[in-house]
């Protein structure tokens, strides 16, 4: 049960970040992206705001053996710079530069009742599945 | 280099805001914020499936509340065609799927963690993104 209070929670606080920093709007993103035209650095704040805060947390935590309500800590264990993080990033990042929309913003932007942003997170879904059904024809499971 | 609406205060006490629903869900639940991957769990996987839908409720609540609360309108400026933005959530949706992260799971926390795959990861997507909008902006 507390695991789903603090999922709902933690949304809810990255939703309102998202909010007091604007990323949740793709024209401010398109900003930032804007590096040769005319640049708005603030996301590079909002990154460092957010890693300033969670970086010391995670060190001091990383050798604790239980979170408060789950039974582990579940980190991603894979460590090599592999050809499907070069290419999944490159190709993440061409579609982030295209509209200005990464999967926080674009999910917390359905509050706003845009229909571009229904459009994106549906494509976006329709992109997660079809990457599922590629994997499992082509790529062997791991 | 011409900077413009440019907002260090406001960026940096909602990325510190963002900082806080990261360690939150980190202590409480053992997991890390990374949206794309919650996202495609949600989707995809029975596994957490509730902590996954809530979290995102979560993310669509945050606004409201924000609006509710501090009376501000928040600004939303979308410029591109539909056909555009099928495409970029296409993208986005892949990529980040075989990239295992986007900018919350590599960009805060991945770095955070001073992961070298979320580092590169977050390279990567920054040069890509740039170049997007040197050619089609």
């Amino acid at each position: 049960m507390m695991s789903k209070i603090v999922s709902c929670i933690s949304g809810i606080i990255f939703g309102v970040g998202l909010s007091v920093s604007n990323m949740i709007n793709p024209g401010k993103v398109l900003g930032f992206l804007d590096l040769f035209g005319l640049w708005d650095p603030s996301l590079i704040f909002v990154m460092m705001g957010a890693i300033i805060v969670s970086a010391p947390v995670f060190f001091l935590f990383r050798n604790k053996n239980k979170p408060l309500f789950a039974d582990n800590f579940t980190i991603p264990t894979l460590k090599s710079i592999d050809k499907n993080l070069i290419i999944g990033s490159g190709t993440f990042g061409i579609g982030w530069g295209m509209v200005g929309f990464c999967p926080g913003p674009a999910i917390s932007s359905l509050a706003l009742l845009n229909t571009y942003s229904v459009f994106f997170v549906l494509s976006m879904l329709g992109g997660f599945l079809l990457t599922k059904l590629i994997d499992r024809i082509i790529i062997p499971t791991q | 280099m011409n900077i413009i609406n440019f907002t260090p205060i406001s960026a940096f006490a909602g990325g510190m805001i963002i900082g806080l629903a990261v360690i939150l869900f980190f202590v409480g639940n053992g997991r890390l914020a990374g949206v794309s991957g919650i996202v495609n769990n949600a989707l995809v996987s029975k596994q957490n499936r509730t902590d996954n839908f809530l979290f995102i409720v979560g993310l669509v609540l945050g606004p409201i509340f924000y609006v509710f609360f501090t009376k501000i309108d928040i600004t939303f400026l979308i410029t591109s065609s539909l056909p555009t933005i099928i495409a970029a959530g296409f993208l986005v949706g892949i990529g980040t799927k075989i990239g295992r992260g986007c900018t919350s799971g590599h960009g805060i926390c991945g770095i955070s963690f001073l992961s070298a795959r979320s580092i590169i990861a977050t390279i990567i997507f920054m040069i890509t993104a740039i170049i997007t909008v040197k050619l089609i902006g």
